[in-house]
């Protein structure tokens, strides 16, 4: 008993030394990697590596996890939010940009903030928000309705809020913003509504927007040959997910999305630069330092709005900073970082769209009747889903969708302000006339397409030769980010609800939880007082698990 | 420079949020809805709406009537027609005659304050009283400006309709909300915090203390937890004139940054 008051005194001291305000200063986002016990950026830190070096939990003893506790969201949607972990606070978003500040150690909610969206607000694919930045004593978000706001880390009230993006045009913030340095990185979304994209910088302080770069060039900008007439003006180019950076090369990586219209390539001749590609902009001015095109005039709608990895490789003897891209397109990339240069591309799933890459890493396309499908299909060989690249094992994993293809028609499409600029679409691809394929998102808990549709899959690769080192299956596919350990721990899941812990050499499976609902946004983890935490969402539920006790 | 910045941002937030936003009858409207009307929407939401909106009208996702928060309405017209339609696989259509419906509207528009005897004076005025003799800045924190040790109000505006603010000026005890009530803790070592409650459960307390910190403390082992029910702010009343409390409800009023 005298010894149970003990560790519960210890306990509560602990929990008051870590809430002291310690502030986030740019200088301990550089160094993420120090403070394991922290998740601090949408992606773990800088390079997106998404790899902790807590070591608590090993294959050893994984399969002593144990649920602590679940915070449900009161919104239905796919919750694609990740959090982060500062000090033993946890902070999430939740639809449509709801910002919660949560006791990491026990799941209770300290403040809640709610913005209220424009009723003009528009986004293609539900009211998805990814998260939030953190600098200082401030929380930066992106909202549906196309506003940058601050928050107050401790009292969860606006700071400011600056409006980025017309909502009536289409354009809406869902990624989690990146700080570097004072400012407060952020790019808009809108592809399907023929917005003209861009990135943008804001000090952290005020809100004053810094500087703006915009994924379409317009006339006089170099790259405004690759667009047909006027069709720059509704190019797409939209950014929905957080970029990379690299503090030594001091340049952001920026993934964007498709061209508009998204099916229709005859209404934009031409290479439709810089939708489909990484841009390595310069965090200060917005300059644009180098760029690597994936899929020139794509008719596919497939967005290069993967998280750049970045990875220092010693490449054929040389030591290389290398940045790792497994593409919707279905080709694994690797680059080098510092100019955009190709090293190496390889099909990891069945791609029919183009028979290889050149010497350059530009496809060569092989367009398929009208009619006959194309692998992958319209949501692409992978998406969104946040990758993992573990230095341990010098592998990238990815989440992918095998077996999976779609039937794409292309119409003239008339661009009406703030509506859809299709031009077409792409039908999944089932093999059975009538058969229902892939959905978008799990709306129902039967599997109805079942693996004739498309399967999911854990992919290791090695970036050294662009091989997979091993393929974890799924039945259903999956849209699960992926997580590792320094203890070769692969955390991640996908829509069947089961979220499993791997071997990340072997890609056996050690210990899994079916909790039922999709898994739709990347497993983090954390350390309160000591003890290793692993995050996830699961349907409507966030779920927290940590060693028995 | 930076307070301009700021305070063009609240405007702009005020403009834009306008047509969709809390209309509160003393700011946006004076006049426009009766007293009678309020009253007989008061009622008629009690008996109809009451059910599944809740009695702040925040029970449905996205919804908050009180605050003006709606998914579709943006004028009158609009909000009376959802009111009589209904909506597809939700709310179900009430028939209404069309004083019940104004009724209704009136009372949402005026953010569920049925009270006529509140008095608003000059914001401008309530600013200076807000900053200087009346001594609110030096516990509440405004759009990021001022300490985090009583509620942040830059938002009471939007949340708290006239009535409740005043009340809270002149009577804080008796506005003050069960949740925000301030704690006084003593660890089992002898610690003392103190703090304001911000959540509660079986086994834990979540508080922001006297040092701005937000803490999570377990329950299990506590010499003593305590929650006070007299708030830590002064009762104003008979220290300001009603003058002067009018005043400070005018400027709380005007803050509505989201």
């Amino acid at each position: 008993m005298t010894r149970r008051v003990a560790v519960t005194i210890a306990l509560v001291l602990v929990a008051l030394s870590g809430a002291i305000d310690a502030q986030v200063t740019y200088d301990r986002l550089l160094r993420a990697q120090d403070e394991p016990q922290n998740w601090i950026t949408y992606s773990g830190g800088y390079s997106s590596q998404r790899h902790s070096l807590l070591t608590q939990i090993t294959p050893g003893n994984v399969r002593n996890l144990e649920l602590k506790w679940i915070l449900p969201n009161q919104v239905f949607g796919a919750w694609q939010s990740s959090p982060i972990v500062v000090d033993g606070m946890m902070y999430i978003t939740q639809r449509p940009n709801d910002v919660l500040a949560v006791d990491a150690k026990t799941g209770r909610v300290f403040w809640q903030y709610r913005y209220t969206n424009s009723p003009d607000a528009r986004v293609c694919c539900g009211a998805n928000n990814r998260g939030v930045a953190i600098l200082g004593d401030m929380l930066y978000m992106g909202t549906l309705d196309g506003h940058l706001v601050a928050i107050d880390r401790t009292t969860g009230r606006s700071l400011w809020d600056v409006p980025v993006g017309d909502p009536k045009l289409g354009y809406s913030l869902t990624m989690a913003p990146l700080v570097v340095k004072d400012k407060v990185l952020v790019g808009s979304g809108g592809g399907e509504y023929g917005i003209r994209g861009f990135v943008a910088a804001f000090d952290a302080k005020t809100g004053k927007e810094l500087w703006r770069f915009h994924t379409i060039p317009g006339p006089g900008e170099k790259g405004n040959e690759t667009w047909g007439g006027d069709s720059w003006k509704t190019g797409g180019g939209s950014i929905w997910v957080t970029p990379s950076y690299d503090p030594a090369l001091n340049l952001t990586y920026w993934g964007v999305g498709n061209p508009g219209p998204d099916w229709n390539p005859d209404q934009r001749p031409g290479d439709n630069l810089y939708t489909d590609s990484v841009i390595a902009i310069d965090p200060d001015t917005g300059t644009l330092k180098w760029h690597f095109q994936f899929s020139p005039n794509d008719p596919y709608d497939y967005d290069s709005v993967q998280i750049a990895v970045l990875a220092d490789l010693n490449w054929k003897g040389t030591p290389t900073k290398a940045m790792l891209w497994a593409n919707r397109n279905g080709f694994f990339y690797v680059l080098d970082r510092t100019n955009g240069k190709f090293l190496l591309g390889a099909p990891f799933v069945k791609v029919n769209w183009a028979s290889g890459l050149d010497a350059n890493g530009r496809p060569i396309p092989t367009p398929q009747p009208e009619g006959m499908p194309t692998w992958p299909g319209v949501q692409g060989g992978t998406n969104w889903y946040s990758p993992s690249f573990s230095p341990r094992t010098g592998l990238l994993y990815i989440s992918a969708w095998e077996g999976y293809a779609s039937v794409f028609r292309k119409e003239k499409a008339e661009y009406v302000p703030g509506r859809n600029f299709l031009g077409g679409g792409g039908t999944p691809y089932t093999g059975v006339t009538g058969a229902p394929g892939v959905r978008v998102g799990r709306a129902t808990p039967i599997n109805s397409w079942t693996d004739a549709a498309g399967n999911g899959a854990v992919m290791a690769i090695d970036p050294m030769t662009g091989q997979k080192k091993w393929v974890f299956k799924q039945f259903d596919v999956t849209d699960s980010g992926n997580l590792t350990t320094a203890t070769d721990l692969l955390f991640t899941g996908g829509r069947e609800g089961h979220f499993y812990a791997l071997d990340a050499r072997t890609g056996v499976e050690l210990w899994k939880a079916s909790l039922g609902g999709q898994i739709a946004n990347g497993p983090i983890t954390y350390a309160v007082d000591g003890k290793q935490h692993v995050s996830v969402i699961s349907g409507n539920s966030l779920i927290t698990f940590a060693l028995r006790d | 420079m930076l307070l301009r910045a700021t305070l063009l941002v609240s405007f702009g937030l005020i403009a834009s949020a306008a047509p969709a936003g809390a209309q509160l009858l003393t700011v946006d409207h004076p006049g426009q809805y009766t007293q009678e009307d309020i009253a007989r929407g008061s009622l008629l939401y009690n008996a109809q709406c009451f059910a599944c909106h809740g009695r702040d009208g925040d029970q449905i996702s996205g919804v908050d009537l009180r605050r003006g928060q709606f998914r579709r309405a943006q004028s009158d017209e609009d909000l009376a027609q959802t009111i009589t339609r209904g909506t597809p696989g939700g709310m179900p259509p009430f028939k209404l005659d069309p004083a019940e419906l104004t009724g209704i509207v009136a009372f949402i528009r005026a953010g569920f304050d049925t009270s006529a005897s509140v008095k608003v004076g000059s914001a401008a005025r309530g600013k200076s009283l807000f900053d200087g003799k009346g001594e609110c800045a030096t516990c509440h924190r405004v759009a990021g400006r001022g300490p985090r040790k009583a509620p942040d109000l830059s938002d009471i505006g939007l949340a708290r309709a006239p009535a409740m603010l005043e009340r809270s000026v002149r009577d804080p005890s008796s506005a003050l909300q069960p949740i925000n009530r301030p704690v006084r803790i003593v660890t089992a070592d002898g610690t003392t915090i103190r703090g304001r409650r911000l959540n509660e459960d079986t086994h834990t307390v979540q508080i922001i203390d006297d040092r701005e910190r937000l803490l999570s403390i377990p329950k299990k082992g506590l010499r003593s937890f305590d929650v006070i029910t007299e708030s830590a702010m002064p009762a104003y009343a008979g220290k300001l004139s009603d003058d002067e409390i009018a005043d400070i409800v005018a400027f709380l009023l005007t803050l509505r940054r989201q």
